[in-house]
Order: structure tokens, then C-alpha cells, then sequence
């Protein structure tokens, strides 16, 4: 098997100093200190924050049908080097995942990249069109074990359909998984309506077409008591629905992004399309809504919705570019700037967040987001929170290089990613230990 | 001034060196040879993407007159089609030598993109993109209305002067040209329309907004009257207003309301009419119309912003 490693004076969860023993792919003993085998690889960590391995709910790696994008195989490596230790594929491919078939194609080809574990999320509706339920049965009895199901990137409009995916994913203790969008209110949207598209004149997409789909489907989710986790929340009106959800009760989730933790409509002046998304970057109100909503736990994960393009698809006017911006190695970053220098959030709620909630909704919690402890898989991300670094989209490992926070500095990163034990992501100035 | 692309980021001063600048090309217009050599040597391009004749010819008859060479270059592509992409277009005007290009284009913003992009060094005129600006239509508007109702119109603003604007204001360049410009002018602006036609978000803008055009000659002492065009594909899908009909009886100009507004103001429109929609014959074709003026005053104004584009890096003669 793999050597021992030893990682030493590692900050858990940021709030003890302790080291760790791994072997064969397992925490073995925490404790202050740690006797190194003679094989073992040894990490200094001093200064370093130990979080179990990231989990991200919400990933576009575009393989198959827009490998010039990304593959699965760049992907997994941006998610490694993001401090993901797991993430979720899409199902919006071509062909869409809406198949078993699909399915455990990109399940087996994460698998033999092995930089992350990745878990395709199955299509709500035949190729997406929100017609036809697509046969999730199968899907959850692949090899790839999908457990959520979501037509992300269209909303599921119909409310019959929505209902009905809703019961029937209680077969399999699934989720629907909604991108909730009022399709009618938003034809032709290119950014939030407000004051800054009436100046830009900039189609409107209204916070109120994601509201009023989110509020329909909490409901839905209540009536056929179901479970719904409503993806990339970006309203300060929506963040208030779910909390009224769940105090009702109801068994929803909620996620946001860094995007929208961090920008604003404003980035639309440029017209760079670098800063077109949906849904679309919002007001500063909306973004401090989300932050406090983050902070309390009505939302329950960050997730990054990682959408890469092609250079074409975004070099080019505004309203004929993609939606969609890269995510999965700024996110630390920029979680860090926006809610844990700010006081906001400690490391042991961005554990939380981007960890233990997603492994939970995604229901690989017996794999993910388990707790730096004795006898638990070694899946482990070491940050470095004083390693600033400024975002350059073309030094990044995705193949496409569409990030909107490109020249920004962010505060910190992973400079180490564990996948069972094995280094996934190693910062050069780790890599020494290995020699 | 290195390019223009909104009349949001004029001075005040800066709108009146435009005007007064254009009062100066008007002038040489009278003459019996009215070809000027201020800009021998450079060259204009007319890149449109979208289909816009009269823009087109009025920026070519400025660009002549002042003995610019013209290309004209129409890259049509839709918004579903996207053609020729913005780029390349731009690479290509490089690789030429365009001194500045007069940009025409579908999607809102593209004319900041192409001055932004750092694709092509010349200046950017804008001529109109999507919904957002349209800045010499504006600065037209703006000379017209200081010509007929301003005494000693060189060297001053509107102060004092109210404009209402008619129409689709949300997806007019035209509106939202004006509003800024005729604000910086010290105007006051009344926007006219249903409320399906203004946007969400108007609220900053440096106006007032009234939904009826009788209202508007009720509360306000109108000195010029701008009619926006109505598009008729407005009324299909999802429809911004109930019919034609109900359009004309509360928006329309006709000859009734123009006689109910103050002796000396102006009735004004960008072109092209729809008579009978937003104005009838009677209107378009009084004497206070301006509308056939506008015309003459769009090519002197597109002159000046030419001239002081491109003449003005090397020092005005």
C-alpha cells in the first residue's frame, strides 16, 4: 500500500492543533504528537486549517458533448486543486444523463482519473425538456448509485411534472434537485432587473421568477412530502421563503454560491459577459441577505455551480454569450474573503457548508463530509489561509478560463487535497515532503 | 473625447462644445460647396450590424463632407445567428486602418465593447446599440429643440425647457439617450408611457414618468414633444399593450392634443413614423412639426462628434 503520512500541527476545523496519522487510505490516530513511521511521508501543516475534503453539489464538468469546455478529467483536476474532494456532474451533457448509461459513463470515467469522486446527478425530465420523467429508477440502480436528480441549467416548469418527480423520487430516498426559474417571466433575460439593466438596457431577469418557483415548490415538496434542495439561491426574497419553509417544517434545502455571495449586478457595466450567469449576479441587498442567510443556516451549502464555456461562447456581445462562470478553485478563496475574514463564518461552519451538508443532501455522507477522526477515510483538504494569490483565469487547470474574478486577490487556498489518502492536489511547497 | 458611447458620460460643457461645434458644420452647409478638408486622409468606417439606412447615410454624408474616406461594412447577423463575431469584426477594422468606426449593433453594450476590447485602436462612435444608447440621435434632438426654442442658442443649454418623450421607453436607445443628455442640458424630462413600457428601474433616472399623454399636457407646459416609434411586434407575445387602438386614443398625437399644448412647441420623432399609430397625418405635417429638420441637423451634429473625434487628437484647426 501507499506510504504513511503524517500530517503535523494542522489546525482542525481551525480550532485545535493536532497531528494525524494516515494510513492506507484511513485516519488512524490524532493526537498532539505523532511519532512518524520510518516510511511516512511528513507534512508540516503548522499555520495550516485541516477541513474534511470539500464536496461540491453542483458542478458542470461537460463531458460528454463539450469536451472543448471541460472534461471530466480537467475538471476533476480544478476540483482537486480546489480543495473537492467530491462533486456532482450535472446532468445537462449531450447526450444528457438521462440514462443509466450515462450515467455510469462519467460515474467509471471519475473513477479512473480518480482526482475526485464524481457522482452524476441524473435528469429530472428526458433530455431536460420537461416533458417526460426520465427513468430515475434505473439511474438509482446503476453502479452509479444517482440519488439526485435535477434538469439544471431549465428549471422543471411544468407543476404536474414537478410534482410527480417529487413522489417519485421517494422510492429511492432521492431529492429533486430544482434550478428555479420561471421560465415565462425570464424569456430572453440577460441579467437582474433592476436599476442597473434599465440603464443598460439589459433585459430583466426579475427576482420574483425564481421567488415564486421556489415558494411553488417548497409547497409541492410539503403536500406530497417530499424533499426538494433548490440550487443556487440568489434573492433576498428567496432566502425569506425558505426560512418560512422551514419553520413550517418542510423538507427543503438550500444552496448559494460564491458568485453570488460576492458580486453584484453591478459587474454588468463592463458588459463583459465574464459576469453574465444565471441566475444573474444581484443587488448588494440581495448578496448581504444571502451572507446572513448563510451565516444562520437557512442556507445550508455552498456549492459552486462550476459552468465552463468556451473562450467563443464568452468573447463576444452580451446577450449572445453563454450563462455560466468557472468555480471550483476560486471558491475557497472567495468564501474566505466574503464570510470568514469578514467574521461571518468560522472554518468549522465552511466544514459545514462545503462538506458535511452537501455529502449529506447528496447522500454519500458515509463516504464525504465525515469528521476528522480516528478510523474515518482520509479525505482531507489542508488550506492555507494566508497564501494569497491573484485569479488568473489562463494559469487555472480547467480547460476553459472563463472566471470573473481574474486579477482579484484572493486571501487563501488549498494547498493540499486527500482523497482517501491519496494526495489529489499538492502545493509545490508541499511537494518536497514527498520527494 | 477619445469615443462616443453614451450621452451618460458627457459634461455639460462637453454637450455644448458638440452643439455649438455642430451650429458651425450647419453653417458651412449653406455654402455653395459645402465639402470641408478637416479630416483628408482618415478613415470612417460604417460597420452596421443591423439594418439602419438612415443612420447610415447620414453618418456617410457627415463623413464625406468632411473629406473622410468611407467604408461602408454591414456584418447583419442576429442575435440567433451570431455571424461574424464582434471580434474578428474588430481585428479586421484594425488590420485596415480605421480611424473610427461608427458602430450600429443589435445587442446593447457592443459599441463599449468594441471601445473596451482592446482590439482596435480608433475611436468608437456609437450609432445606436440595442436598447441602451443611441447618443447623436440624442445630441440631434438636443440641437433641434436649442435651435427653435433657445434665443441666443450658442454657447447654452435647455435650462428651463421641458421635454416629454412619448412611447416605448423601455426598449428605446432613444429615450435613454435623451433623458441624460436633456437632464446634463438642465431640461427638465417627462416620460410618457404605459407602464408596461417603462422599465423596472427607472426610478434613479433624472426624470418624471406620467401614463397617459393627456395627463402630460394637463401638468406640464411642453415646449418640445418627442414621439418614440412603436414597434408593432411590441403588441405580440405577452403584449405590452391591449391594441393599436387603445395605443393611439391614450398615447397618439393628433391634430386635438397639439393644439391643446403651449403655441410654441415642437412635435419631434426619430423616424420612421407610423402614421396613424403614435401620430397622425395632421401632427407629422403641421408646421410645428421639426421632424424633417431633424433630419438636416443629424448630419451637422454628426459632423462636429466626427470632427471632434478625430481632428481634435492632432488639435483643432
Amino acid at each position: 500500500m501507499s506510504r504513511p503520512i503524517v500530517i503535523e500541527n494542522a489546525s482542525l476545523y481551525g480550532d485545535i492543533t493536532a497531528s494525524l496519522l494516515i494510513e492506507d487510505g484511513v485516519i488512524t490516530k490524532i493526537a498532539d504528537a505523532i511519532d512518524a513511521p520510518d516510511d511516512a511521508v511528513v507534512i508540516d501543516a503548522t499555520g495550516l486549517v485541516a477541513l474534511p475534503g470539500l464536496v461540491d453539489l453542483h458542478t458542470h464538468l461537460r463531458e460528454p458533448g463539450r469536451e472543448d469546455a471541460e472534461t471530466i478529467e480537467t475538471g476533476s483536476r480544478a476540483a482537486a486543486r480546489g480543495g473537492w474532494t467530491a462533486v456532482f456532474a450535472m446532468a445537462n451533457t449531450n447526450p444528457v444523463a438521462d440514462t443509466a448509461g450515462v450515467v455510469e459513463q462519467v460515474w467509471s470515467r471519475g473513477r479512473e482519473i480518480g482526482l475526485v469522486d464524481v457522482f452524476p446527478v441524473g435528469a429530472v425530465t428526458v433530455g431536460l425538456k420537461g416533458e417526460h420523467l426520465s427513468e430515475m429508477g434505473a439511474m438509482a440502480d446503476s453502479k452509479a448509485k444517482v440519488r439526485l436528480f435535477s434538469d439544471d441549467g431549465v428549471c422543471v416548469y411544468d407543476p404536474v411534472i414537478m410534482r410527480r418527480a417529487l413522489e417519485y423520487v421517494k422510492t429511492f430516498d432521492g431529492a429533486v434537485v430544482q434550478h428555479a426559474q420561471d421560465l415565462r417571466l425570464t424569456e430572453g433575460s440577460q441579467m437582474h432587473e433592476g436599476v442597473v439593466s434599465a440603464e443598460l438596457g439589459l433585459a430583466g431577469w426579475p427576482a420574483v421568477a425564481e421567488e415564486s418557483i421556489v415558494a411553488r415548490d417548497a409547497l409541492l415538496a410539503e403536500h406530497v412530502g417530499s424533499r426538494v434542495h433548490v440550487q443556487h439561491l440568489s434573492t433576498a426574497g428567496s432566502v425569506e421563503i425558505i426560512r418560512w419553509a422551514k419553520a413550517r417544517g418542510i423538507n427543503v434545502t438550500a444552496e448559494a454560491t460564491p458568485h453570488h455571495l460576492l458580486l453584484t449586478d453591478e459587474s454588468a457595466r463592463t458588459y463583459d459577459p465574464l459576469f453574465k450567469v444565471n441566475p444573474p449576479l444581484r443587488t448588494q441587498a440581495d448578496v448581504d441577505a444571502l451572507r446572513a442567510a448563510v451565516a444562520d443556516g437557512t442556507i445550508d451549502i455552498i456549492a459552486t455551480d462550476h459552468a465552463p464555456h468556451a473562450a467563443e461562447d464568452k468573447d463576444c456581445e452580451w446577450a449572445a454569450a453563454s450563462f455560466g462562470m468557472l468555480g471550483l478553485e476560486t471558491a475557497l478563496g472567495v468564501i474566505q474573503k466574503a464570510l470568514v475574514d469578514t467574521g461571518a463564518l468560522t472554518w468549522r461552519d465552511v466544514a459545514r457548508l462545503m462538506s458535511e451538508a452537501p455529502a449529506r443532501i447528496g447522500k454519500v455522507d458515509d463516504q464525504h463530509g465525515r469528521p476528522l477522526a480516528e478510523g474515518e477515510p482520509a479525505n482531507i483538504t489542508l488550506v492555507d489561509p494566508t497564501a494569497a494569490w491573484t485569479v488568473d483565469g489562463a494559469q487555472l487547470a480547467s480547460r476553459a478560463s472563463n472566471t470573473p474574478y481574474g486579477g482579484i486577490e484572493l486571501p487563501g487556498r488549498a494547498v493540499a487535497t486527500l482523497l482517501r489518502g491519496v494526495p489529489t492536489h499538492l502545493d509545490p511547497q508541499l511537494e518536497g515532503a514527498f520527494a | 473625447m477619445r469615443h462616443l458611447l453614451s450621452t451618460k458620460d458627457l459634461s455639460r460643457d462637453d454637450a455644448i462644445l458638440i452643439l455649438d461645434t455642430a451650429a458651425q458644420m450647419a453653417a458651412t452647409q449653406e455654402r455653395e460647396v459645402r465639402k470641408l478638408p478637416t479630416l483628408r486622409g482618415k478613415t470612417v468606417v460604417n460597420l452596421f450590424f443591423e439594418d439602419s439606412t438612415r443612420t447610415r447615410i447620414s453618418f456617410e454624408a457627415a463623413a464625406k463632407r468632411l473629406s473622410a474616406d468611407v467604408i461602408n461594412f454591414s456584418a447583419k447577423g442576429s442575435s440567433v445567428s451570431k455571424g461574424e463575431s464582434l471580434k474578428d469584426t474588430a481585428l479586421t477594422l484594425q488590420a485596415m486602418g480605421a480611424d473610427a468606426v461608427v458602430v450600429r449593433h443589435w445587442a446593447s453594450g457592443a459599441a463599449y465593447q468594441l471601445a473596451h476590447g482592446g482590439w482596435l485602436h480608433g475611436s468608437v462612435l456609437n450609432a445606436g446599440d440595442g436598447t441602451h444608447q443611441h447618443p447623436t440621435q440624442s445630441l440631434l434632438d438636443a440641437f433641434t429643440i436649442r435651435k427653435h426654442l433657445v434665443t441666443d442658442p450658442m454657447g447654452n443649454d435647455l435650462a428651463g425647457l421641458t421635454v416629454a418623450i412619448v412611447g416605448d421607453v423601455l426598449h428605446s436607445r432613444v429615450a435613454r439617450s435623451n433623458v441624460h443628455l436633456l437632464h446634463t442640458l438642465g431640461a427638465k424630462v417627462v416620460l410618457v408611457a404605459p407602464a408596461t413600457l417603462v422599465p423596472v428601474g427607472v426610478e434613479p433616472w433624472p426624470c418624471d414618468v406620467v401614463h397617459t399623454l393627456d395627463e402630460a399636457i394637463e401638468s406640464y407646459d411642453i415646449d418640445a414633444l418627442m414621439m418614440l416609434r412603436v414597434q408593432r411586434e411590441r403588441m405580440t407575445g405577452g403584449g405590452f399593450f391591449p391594441s393599436p387602438n387603445e395605443y393611439t386614443r391614450l398615447f397618439g398625437l393628433d391634430g386635438d392634443r397639439l393644439r391643446r399644448l403651449p403655441d410654441h412647441a415642437i412635435v419631434m420623432h426619430p423616424g420612421p413614423m407610423n402614421r396613424g399609430l403614435e401620430i397622425s397625418a395632421e401632427a407629422a405635417d403641421s408646421p410645428r412639426s421639426v421632424i424633417v429638420e431633424q433630419v438636416a441637423n443629424g448630419v451637422a451634429v454628426r459632423m462636429a462628434a466626427l470632427y471632434l473625434l478625430l481632428a481634435g487628437e492632432e488639435g483643432a484647426q
